[in-house]
């Protein structure tokens, strides 16, 4: 289990690498220094465990830009390799800058989005009005711009979340601006379509769900999170709205695409099944597994309830606003979140709904 | 003893019997000689009857033939005196005589003369029938004769299931003659006579009319039995159907109309003349359509009477709509909240008791169908106080949330004021008028009625749920409202390079004033609500938590960067006890609870714009400056101050965090700057 937390301590500026030992319920942490700047977005590499980009804000007296770049960590803080025995008094490491995605004509770069199955060499990072994609060369020391399309419109356009989709190859990537959702053809980075006012107020965050093509999921300011077609983007799927104030982040599981994890300034971590839109048709898994026992499970089946949506979980350890969850890509029952106190909570899928789901 | 007598009359008195004796032999004589005569006259007259008997019998025997002559001049003369009546229009007369000379003809029919006078007579009589059956098809001699016709036909052998046909076929084409004028006046362009006219005419013209039929049919076909009656009652059902289709489009018509009572009127007449032809004509069943015609337009009218409220309702808020868009004169107030409310209130109060009264006509006592056992029981109970009453204030409630989920997210096209309208107004529906209107109409409409009603409490429940939501919905507005200048405010600064402070920006000012008016709206309409109890000076209190040790330890390390893990610890340690501040909490039914929801959401926001930046020294010293004066003019509003203390520290402490050079301002500078305004 690995997460990347930034956190702001006066003018230092760190990254940590912490392990879960989810058998022996152990927690480590390494520490590395990020010396050019205060961190506002991290996203690691799909493909080199050690790769990772950031957003930072470059320190100046005047004004604040919001540059990214590209890292590589020291290889014994690579997320699994038991080299180094973790001893609290070794000084902090310092990463290794591999390349910066920084094209100061494009203003502040809001986040960097990996090919979420590539070979970890594609990223698209949005910058102000810009959406740009980087061909990572020459293992990854030297980003050369390989397309870029830009919002046109009146007043100041501004990208405030990025996705990209796993599905069509990845050929298409979801930004979001004030409360408009885009989305973008890579290839020709072309925009192919528009969620006009997708959010009464700024989304903050969007999602793909891993086992659905069109199904997205978003979030904002406006309390709510919505699932997308989108191939309809006239109207959500589905509106959560279960937070009392700015939803800053959603994620869809990797495996089980019914479960929906929110993070919200309201403090609250919300866990939710969401049934009814799920790749997972009800009593599928069950089904599949012997076609032969179909006609003594159907009734059984039948006298079932019909699948329902539900909040499964409301997490409260938070003292603060939270503003990052995300699923483990090791075990899919587990999950992390962080809020503004600096607070990272780990916390399982409660065990009836686990074994409900896999058996 | 008389011999005893006369013995002794005779001895007493021998000359008087001696006399006596004489006188009998004197007699005896004469009576001889009378006896003779008598045998000579007896003789005599023997002889002359003998004479005579020959003569008499002649006589008796000419006066047969006389008689016969007579009759046998009837019969030759009969087609003349026939054709002579069927030319005079005798046809009783006519009728009659062919009733007396038919039997013989029979009878005597093959002797050619006969023949001849049968087949002429037949040939009269088809002309005679052929006559009365065109009389009884022109038709404008009016029933009573026709019956006669009837009468005569059937008095001629006509076959009678043939003239059932026939009367009935000719009855058919009066009634359809008014049915025709009926549909004449129902016209595609606006119906002239009004429906009291129309169904007066359609009770007097084919109603009447057919209740004549009817009679005339029964006195005149009662022999024919049940299959007569049967085709009696089909030929009713028929034309009846027909009838009801026009009363219906008729009635139809009236739908859009508002005078129920002309219309009630109109029902009872035609109900009530429909009762006649029911008793005639059980079998048809008339009077059970008719019942069930008034019944459907009785339901059709409370369906009416509810679209009407809807509508009077929905009419209400574009006035208040307009109310609140139209331009305020200066120097004129428009119409206050609470007026606009009370005129609201009273205008759908009206509305409903003017639809009860309107549909109260149908179960008036005077009108014939009011005893039915719709208008006792369903229609009161489900029609009336479920359907009508019940379903308005549902339908309201419902049109009232419709507003908490507008399409338009962007803030939406209600105005706030008017969802503040609204909750007050559905509050005020729980708290007494649901109870109210549901008493007047219980009242009304006594209920007789078994069926399950909803209890006053359900609607009450729903209403009071419906005030919750549309109050939340507002607070919400009104949050958004403030947070996106807040929001605005913060993002569209360069913080880092901003001068010192010497004034608080205009957007708190405007804030304040938002604030302050929000406070005025929503103080029109509901109560104040209670505060937490605070210190006596907590009035008096300015925006010096800044200088509290609480505050110092908060952020004071972070002047020395040294120490940066102990902020950080004592901010989570003070964070667990202090009370976690839950942006939204259920609104409660008064101003604090609203005002202090409302400046939660927008305090909240302040502070995770402020988070989203960096400020250079001047920059924090603003946000001091602002969240003071926010301080001094934002504690009064809400229920516990210490609350919009929590948030605004949190304010400075989170855009110290976010400044590299943190030296706050003295708070003596920042208390003046803010007095100055």
């Amino acid at each position: 289990m690995e997460d990347d937390a930034p956190v702001i301590y006066g003018l230092e500026f760190q990254i940590h690498i912490i392990d879960f030992d989810d058998e022996n319920n152990i927690i480590n942490k390494n520490v590395l220094l990020h010396q050019v700047g205060e961190i506002w977005h991290i996203s690691a590499s799909p493909a080199d465990k050690g790769v990772l980009a950031t957003c930072y804000n470059k320190p100046s007296d005047s004004k604040v830009l919001t540059c990214a770049a590209v890292w590589r960590m020291p290889k014994e803080l690579e997320p699994g390799s038991h080299e180094s025995p973790d001893d609290s008094s070794s000084p902090a490491h310092t990463l290794e800058l591999l390349c910066h995605l920084d094209d100061t004509a494009h203003g502040s770069v809001a986040c960097v989005v990996w090919e979420p199955t590539g070979d970890g060499r594609r990223v698209i990072s949005l910058a102000d009005s810009h959406i740009l994609l980087w061909d990572l060369q020459e293992s990854s020391s030297q980003a050369v711009l390989a397309g870029s399309a830009s919002l046109e419109g009146k007043g100041q356009l501004k990208f405030t979340a990025g996705r990209w989709s796993p599905h069509h190859t990845c050929t298409q990537v979801a930004t979001a601006n004030d409360t408009t959702i885009r989305g973008w053809d890579t290839r020709s980075m072309s925009q192919i379509y528009c969620i006009e006012n997708a959010h009464g107020q700024l989304v903050r965050d969007l999602d793909f769900n891993p086992n659905k093509q069109y199904y997205l999921a978003s979030c904002g300011d406006d309390c709510k999170v919505k699932f997308w077609d989108t191939r309809n983007v006239t109207e959500p799927v589905k509106t959560l709205e279960e937070h009392s104030h700015w939803v800053w982040s959603v994620r869809y599981n990797h495996s089980h695409d019914q479960l929906v994890l929110t993070g919200s300034s309201d403090s609250r971590v919300i866990l939710s099944n969401m049934v009814s839109i799920s790749s997972e048709p009800f009593g599928h898994l069950v089904d599949d597994d012997d076609l032969s026992d179909q006609e003594e499970r159907r009734p059984e089946e039948k006298s079932q309830e019909p699948p329902q949506d539900s909040v499964i979980a409301t997490y409260e350890e938070h003292e603060d606003s939270v503003y990052a969850v995300d699923w483990s890509s090791a075990d899919p029952w587990l999950f992390a979140s962080l809020s503004y106190d600096g607070r990272l909570v780990i916390n399982r899928v409660p065990r009836a709904l686990k074994y409900h789901i896999l058996l | 003893m008389n011999f005893t007598n006369r013995t002794g009359l005779c001895s007493q008195h021998p000359d008087t019997i001696r006399k006596m004796k004489n006188d009998f032999r004197k007699m005896e004589d004469e009576m001889d000689r009378l006896a003779t005569n008598m045998a000579v006259i007896t003789d005599f007259s023997a002889r002359i009857s003998a004479t005579l008997q020959d003569r008499h019998e002649r006589i008796t025997k000419l006066a047969g033939v006389h008689a016969l002559l007579r009759k046998l001049q009837f019969l030759f003369e009969l087609p003349s005196r026939l054709t002579k009546c069927v030319e005079l229009g005798a046809y009783g007369q006519a009728v009659r005589y062919q009733g007396r000379a038919r039997a013989v003809l029979q009878q005597y029919q093959h002797l050619p003369s006969f023949r001849a006078i049968q087949d002429d007579c037949q040939v009269i009589t088809a002309r005679l029938a052929q006559q009365l059956r065109q009389r009884f098809r022109e038709g404008g001699s009016g029933a009573p004769e026709q019956a006669e016709c009837v009468e005569l036909l059937l008095a001629l052998g006509e076959p009678a299931e043939e003239l059932c046909e026939e009367f009935l076929a000719h009855a058919r084409g009066r009634l359809e003659a008014e049915l025709r004028s009926l549909e004449a006046e129902l016209g595609p362009s606006p119906p002239a006579p009004d429906v009291l006219e129309f169904t007066d005419r359609g009770g007097s013209g084919f109603v009447g009319g057919l209740c004549q039929v009817a009679s005339a049919y029964q006195e005149l076909f009662a022999a024919q039995g049940p299959a007569g009656a049967e085709k009696l009652a089909a030929f009713a059902r028929e034309l009846g159907g027909r009838y009801f289709a026009l009363v219906e489009r008729r009635l139809a018509q009236e739908q859009g109309g508002g005078d129920n009572s002309l219309l009630v009127r109109a029902l009872d007449r035609f109900h009530r003349r429909l009762r006649a032809p029911g008793a005639l004509l059980a079998a048809a069943g008339l009077a059970e359509a008719a019942t069930e015609i008034v019944e459907r337009v009785a339901r059709e009218r409370l369906g009416h009477h509810l679209q009407g409220l809807r509508s009077a309702f929905l009419g209400c808020l574009t006035d208040v709509r307009q109310a609140l868009a139209a331009p305020r004169l200066a120097g004129k107030e428009g119409p206050g909240l609470a007026e606009l409310l009370a005129n609201v209130a009273s205008s759908i109060l009206s509305h409903i008791k003017a639809s009860l009264a309107a549909v109260h006509l149908f179960t008036a006592k005077e009108v014939s169908f009011s005893n039915k056992p719709y208008f006792r029981g369903e229609f009161c109970s489900q029609g009336v106080r479920e359907g009508l009453i019940v379903g308005f204030i549902r339908s309201m409630c419902q049109t009232a949330q419709s507003f908490c989920d507008s399409p338009g997210e962007k803030g939406g096209a209600t105005p706030p004021a008017l969802l503040l309208l609204l909750s007050r107004l559905c509050l005020d529906y729980e708290t007494a008028t649901i109870s109210y209107i549901l008493t007047l109409t219980d009242e009304q409409f006594l209920v007789q009625d078994q069926s399950p009603v909803t209890p006053v409490s359900t609607l009450c429940a729903e209403a009071r749920e419906t005030a919750r939501r549309l109050l939340t919905h507002y607070v919400k507005v009104q949050g958004l409202v403030i947070s996106q200048m807040l929001r605005k405010s913060v993002e569209t600064r360069d913080w880092l390079s901003t001068l010192e402070p010497r004034n608080v920006r205009a957007v708190m000012k405007r804030v304040v004033e938002d604030t302050t008016a929000i406070d005025v709206q929503v103080g029109l309409l509901y109560e104040e609500g209670v505060r937490k109890a605070q210190s006596s000076d907590s009035s008096k209190r300015t925006f010096s938590v800044y200088s509290s040790s609480r505050q110092q330890g908060r952020y004071a390390p972070s002047y020395t960067p040294s120490a940066p893990m102990d902020t950080n610890l004592l901010s989570n340690i003070q964070k667990l006890f202090s009370e976690r501040i839950d942006v939204f909490s259920p609104v409660e039914f008064n101003k604090v609870s609203v005002l202090t929801g409302i400046i939660k959401i927008s305090l909240k926001t302040l502070l995770e714009c402020v988070r989203l930046r960096t400020f250079g020294r001047f920059g924090l010293q603003q946000v001091q400056v602002d969240c003071h004066f926010l301080q001094l003019y934002l504690w009064r509003f809400v229920a516990d101050e210490e609350l919009v203390h929590l948030l605004l520290d949190e304010v400075v402490a989170s855009a110290a965090l976010r400044c590299p050079d943190p030296v706050p301002m003295e708070p003596s500078v920042v208390e003046v700057i803010c007095e100055r305004g």
